[in-house]
């Protein structure tokens, strides 16, 4: 049997080659006029879902994003890459950036009105780290889920799945329909070259105002303070061990 | 498509990659049009296609850049960074030679200045 359709989404987020600087208040860090690009885990789902429908084991690809009128740009890199068509879920300005669970729901609403096969996302944002939405989407939507997949190969209606996890490899098998999240080994991501960019142009984003949806977005976490990590104290350099063990000794490490 | 308007579609997508270079889009386009105007007298067909070809060959390789930078980036960032030191050592190295490379290559010029992160 043929796959249908597969969604992937890709999250606009501060990219990943940046210097990030906490903000004056501390209640984040700073995003404007700094650079964004797709989520580095984002691009491993959406090469993996062009790599299927290369092999014609996908008919499909939709991919979506939540997020300002900028996120649109992440869809088009998605577009570049190989995806059929988007669908741009839009926050109004000043409107908070959603959280994994707001993200899940409504993506769970999106699959009852798309109807996919197959939902692959990126394990987790580079932002914020959380390694939830995957999950979250497959719970309320009560499908089998393949996290941290490093291979992920077709047969009948299954998927065998290998999950990178502590300690090693893991293999399972899941029935379709599925959610995955993608991990960095899972392919190498292809570069959205101009060409394909501008070909993307033509490709269809649908937009709806995410407000508009009927669905819970408000947040469940707050975020109290964000600082930078401690800076590192220099090392002291000993001239013999009798100085070293007296170190040791006045710092408490040794009696 | 003619030779010409290739080398303008090779020279706008040389362009658009350079935003992401190390070191600053900036320099990286600089160094590209200048490239592009040393070679801009030549009118052999066959010598501006073997440079089209050049320049292509660039684009590749600043796409493997790209991916590899960025895996390494992640790599280093998500799982265990003891491997990673020892490899970073064979990375410095083959950039070197990239940047060796693109110093003897007539498509980017002199880039003795070239610094990779």
């Amino acid at each position: 049997k043929q796959w249908y359709q597969r969604r992937v989404r890709g999250k606009r987020v501060i990219d990943y080659a940046v210097k990030i600087r906490v903000r004056p208040d501390q209640l984040g860090v700073v995003t404007d006029g700094v650079k964004h690009s797709m989520n580095p885990f984002d691009e491993n789902a959406v090469e993996e879902a062009v790599r299927m429908k290369q092999k014609k084991i996908v008919k499909e690809i939709i991919v979506a994003s939540c997020g300002p009128s900028q996120a649109q740009e992440t869809i088009r890199t998605a577009l570049a890459m190989g995806a059929d068509r988007g669908i741009h879920v839009e926050l109004a300005k000043g409107e908070e950036a959603l959280q994994p669970l707001a993200i899940a729901k409504i993506f769970a609403a999106l699959v009852e009105k798309e109807k996919p096969d197959l939902v692959i996302l990126g394990k987790q944002a580079i932002d914020d780290d959380s390694n939830q939405t995957t999950q979250l989407l497959a719970g309320l939507l009560n499908w089998p889920q393949g996290t941290m997949a490093s291979v992920v190969e077709h047969s009948e209606g299954k998927l065998t799945i290998t999950r990178e996890i502590d300690g090693g490899l893991e293999d399972i098998s899941v029935k379709l329909p599925a959610v995955i999240s993608a991990d960095l080994r899972l392919n190498e991501p292809r570069y959205a070259t101009l060409p394909n960019i501008m070909k993307a142009k033509k490709k269809k984003i649908e937009k709806i105002a995410a407000s508009s949806m009927g669905i819970d977005i408000a947040p469940r976490l707050r975020v109290i303070k964000t600082v930078d990590p401690p800076v590192r104290a220099g090392g002291d350099k000993v001239p013999d061990v009798a100085v070293l063990l007296e170190k040791l000794r006045e710092k408490g490490h040794i009696k | 498509m003619t030779l010409r308007r290739s080398v303008i579609q090779l020279y706008k997508e040389l362009q658009y990659m350079g935003r992401e270079y190390p070191g600053g889009a900036a320099k990286f386009n600089t160094k590209c049009k200048q490239a592009f105007l040393n070679n801009s007298q030549e009118v052999d067909p066959v010598k501006i296609e073997m440079l089209i070809e050049r320049g292509r060959f660039v684009q590749k390789e600043i796409e493997a850049l790209y991916g590899l930078r960025k895996y390494r980036a992640m790599k280093h960032r998500y799982y265990d960074t003891e491997e990673m030191d020892l490899q970073t050592k064979g990375l410095k190295s083959s950039l070197k030679i990239y940047s060796g490379y693109f110093r003897n290559n007539e498509i980017l010029c002199n880039s003795n200045d070239l610094k990779f992160e």
